[in-house]
């Protein structure tokens, strides 16, 4: 149903030369996950938001896709959407498929989204404080899952609750499973959610900015424990971000996402060798680094645009320093740019082309 | 360089624990910042770096007399800002501003943009008759690149980068001598944050300003600090010019933070060594004995908990025995640890 993508030419992606990349477009087999032609409207008192405005991307088992982008671009209302809990109204979804294995969620009964999530599809939040429940035991809130979607017994649970917590490495797992949110400290709650995620044993991982309210140090080691649970599991992740280094750190690819649509995708190895798009280029060259004393950092002009009101044609042409004529009047397709690499930009080809 | 514009010495703030309903008892002290000491001078920006809860926001509420200090004293061009009273304390108030971090609350919602850049003008009208406020008000929106017309608009009309402007708009109303940027850019996105560095250095410059510059972003801090400063539970552990800190840290704290920051290059995956700190910061109720980041630290010895390494310059080590990086004179600044030692290439 999606006119943008790479359904029409669809590269033939060469066996992996290079073990580092991975495969971009999954030939003959369905993609584990996959977002298409996906609008989602709030409707609101200022008018019509348009929100998403035709997301589409797909993750594989083993596989990390990172999500990129500014506030308000659309990243958590997508995952919010594939989960199934975003709030409708005020929210509309106005097209698109999700497919898990092939099953279109958007169209599948409730009781079998509910079947989905946890078990097919898990989640975990930027800030645990508010997706962790403050009058019940961290314990209680992972036992709660596996007692009412597993049958388990009660002390089965609690025994299971406890390996999950020192899967996640929380120290003296035994002791804490008492406890409430509030006695575990930020990094110790990251920790207690995904063990909560990990419950049902999903087999895609979607992680919105699971570490944005972390120092550094914690954020390290749940990247960490993120990376080796995924592995360990062949599951696949989606790492909402926009956090340029940590993408770097870990995402196999990447889709940039500006105004609700995803501008640009690619692996990550070739996206930051050379954006294909404007808006990614922008983002990388606007970045302060810890290895530079920088002089005047380049800036991207403006701001991103009013969801009420986005402007015709390219969403981006009022802040690229590349827009033309063709900008304000036609609205570029998600095209196929190189191997496995798509973007939505007039000018691409001359943005790959030069140096 | 020049001659330091602020001076403070051993400062220490401790928040009482309180306990009980009827008779609340003081069970402890939250040891907030405990025994600061640093100069800063004329013209010059001094990041400040740490974790969450090291303590950077409490010494910026010291310095700004928001909050009192405990102990220790901060020279003001040579006056004492604890003891100040009357005239002096109007007066350095005006020449020490504040900018912080979260441009959502930080403003009044209920007064307009002009309002809020205007009402320091009000505390202080001797800075701009009224019939002239309204034309500085102008011109300060145009300063930090805001339109003059926004002045009858609400802060809700503006986004965070524009908040964070208005909010520096009104830093700069009084003409202030030092700023005190308490993580302004934090709360911004990548682009936007770009913006308001560009706008914080450039003010500098044109003004004169003097900035103390407390962030968690370590890039951040480089890219806009001379000197920099990193502080561990309400200590500072380390000192020095941005080159000496970041090319060059001695502390294994110093060494921790900057290895784990993720760098944008993914051809650099696993190629670095990164120092995974386990565990998390201790209480500063009860921060640990003689070095407070001995808990953490994969170097630490007996001689650690017994005796609190000071904030020193190499050569006036008092522990002997112990190894002064030497040599290379990017590595000599004050380390705050036993075992000071330069590791190879920390920043890739
Ligand atoms: N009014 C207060 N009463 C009691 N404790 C306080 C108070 N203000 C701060 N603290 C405590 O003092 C310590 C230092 O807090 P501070 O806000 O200075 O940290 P910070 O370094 O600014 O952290 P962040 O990076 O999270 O802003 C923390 O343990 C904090 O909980
Ligand atoms: N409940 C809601 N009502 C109205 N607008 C919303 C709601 N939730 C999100 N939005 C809007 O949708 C857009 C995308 O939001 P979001 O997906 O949260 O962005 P992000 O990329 O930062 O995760 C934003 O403009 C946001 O204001
Ligand atoms: S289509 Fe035009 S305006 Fe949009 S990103 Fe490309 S060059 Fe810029
Ligand atoms: S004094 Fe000891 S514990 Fe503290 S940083 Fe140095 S080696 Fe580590
Ligand atoms: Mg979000
Ligand atoms: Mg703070």
């Amino acid at each position: 149903m999606s006119t943008e993508g790479q359904s029409a030419e669809s590269p033939n992606p060469s066996p992996l030369e290079d073990p580092a990349a991975p495969a971009v477009v999954q030939q003959g087999s369905e993609p584990l996950l996959a977002v298409s032609g996906l609008h989602v409207e709030f409707r609101t008192q200022e008018g019509v938001a348009r929100v998403l405005n035709g997301v589409r991307y797909h993750v594989d088992a083993g596989e990390t896709l990172a999500v990129l982008g500014e506030s308000g671009s659309g990243k958590s209302v997508t995952a919010n959407t594939v989960m199934g809990i975003l709030e409708m109204p005020p929210a509309a979804i106005t097209a698109g498929e999700i497919r898990f294995r092939g099953e279109d969620l958007l169209t599948a009964s409730a009781s079998r989204r509910r079947e989905v999530r946890g078990e097919g599809i898990a989640m975990i939040f930027q800030d645990a404080l508010s997706a962790l429940n403050p009058v019940f035991t961290v314990g209680f809130q992972i036992e709660e899952q596996l007692r009412k979607r597993r049958g388990m017994s009660r002390k089965d649970a609690r025994k299971r609750a406890i390996e999950l917590l020192d899967l996640v490495r929380i120290p003296n797992a035994k002791g804490r499973v008492r406890q409430f949110p509030h006695e575990f400290s930020g990094g110790m709650r990251q920790r207690a959610m995904i063990a909560m995620s990990l419950a049902l044993d999903p087999e895609v991982l979607i992680a919105d900015e699971p570490t944005t309210a972390l120092d550094v140090t914690v954020q390290a080691q749940i990247m960490d424990l993120l990376a080796e649970i995924q592995r360990e599991r062949n599951m696949g992740m989606i790492l909402i971000t926009h956090d340029l280094g940590v993408v770097a750190e870990v995402a196999d690819r990447i889709a940039v996402m500006y105004a609700g649509r995803i501008v640009e995708e690619a692996d990550v190895h070739s996206i930051y060798r050379k954006p294909g798009h404007p808006y990614t280029r922008a983002l990388m060259d606007s970045m302060p680094r810890l290895d530079q004393r920088g002089q005047e950092l380049n800036t991207i002009k403006g701001l991103p645009p009013s969801l009420t009101a986005i402007p015709e044609g390219c969403p981006f042409h009022p802040r690229c320093p590349l827009a033309i004529d063709l900008c304000r009047e036609k609205d570029p397709e998600l095209l196929t740019i190189a191997e496995g690499r798509v973007s939505a930009c007039h000018r691409s080809d001359e943005l790959m082309r030069d140096e | 360089m020049s001659e330091p514009i602020l001076q403070v010495r051993d400062l220490v703030k401790h928040f009482p624990v309180k306990r009980g309903v009827l008779f609340r008892r003081t069970i402890g002290q939250v040891k907030a910042v405990d025994g600061v000491s640093f100069d800063l001078n004329k013209g010059e920006t001094l990041g400040v770096v740490g974790e969450s809860g090291c303590g950077k926001s409490t010494l910026a509420q010291v310095l700004m007399r928001l909050e009192p200090a405990t102990s220790g004293t901060a020279m003001f061009e040579g006056q004492d800002i604890f003891s100040l009273r009357g005239a002096a304390l109007r007066k350095l108030r005006r020449d020490i501003q504040i900018v912080l971090q979260d441009p959502y609350t930080s403003l009044n919602p209920r007064m307009t943009v002009g309002d809020i850049v205007g009402e320091p003008f009000e505390i202080h009208p001797e800075v701009a008759p009224k019939g002239d406020r309204q034309a500085k008000v102008r011109e300060l929106l145009d300063v930090v690149g805001l339109s003059p017309e926004h002045a009858n608009r609400y802060p809700h009309q503006f986004s965070g980068g524009q908040r964070q402007r208005i909010g520096i708009a009104r830093a700069l109303a009084l003409r202030p001598k030092v700023i005190i940027c308490d993580e302004p850019v934090s709360a911004l996105d990548v682009s936007i944050q770009a913006q308001v560095m560009n706008l914080l250095a450039e003010l500098r410059r044109e003004f004169s300003l003097s900035y103390v510059f407390i962030a968690h972003d370590l890039s951040v801090v480089r890219h806009l600090s001379d000197r920099v400063g990193v502080m561990y539970l309400g200590r500072m552990v380390e000192m020095g010019t941005e080159q000496q800190i970041y090319e060059h840290p001695t502390h294994p704290y110093t060494q921790a933070l900057l290895s784990s920051v993720p760098v944008p290059d993914p051809s650099l995956r696993g190629q670095r060594e990164i120092i995974r700190l386990t565990g998390d910061v201790p209480s500063p109720v009860s921060p640990p004995s003689g070095c407070r980041f001995r808990t953490r630290c994969w170097k630490a010895r007996d001689l650690c908990a017994t005796e609190t390494p000071p904030l020193v310059d190499p050569g006036t080590s008092p522990v002997e025995g112990a190894t002064w990086p030497g040599g290379d004179e990017g590595a000599a600044h004050p380390s705050a640890c036993h075992f000071p030692e330069e590791k190879p290439k920390v920043v890739a």
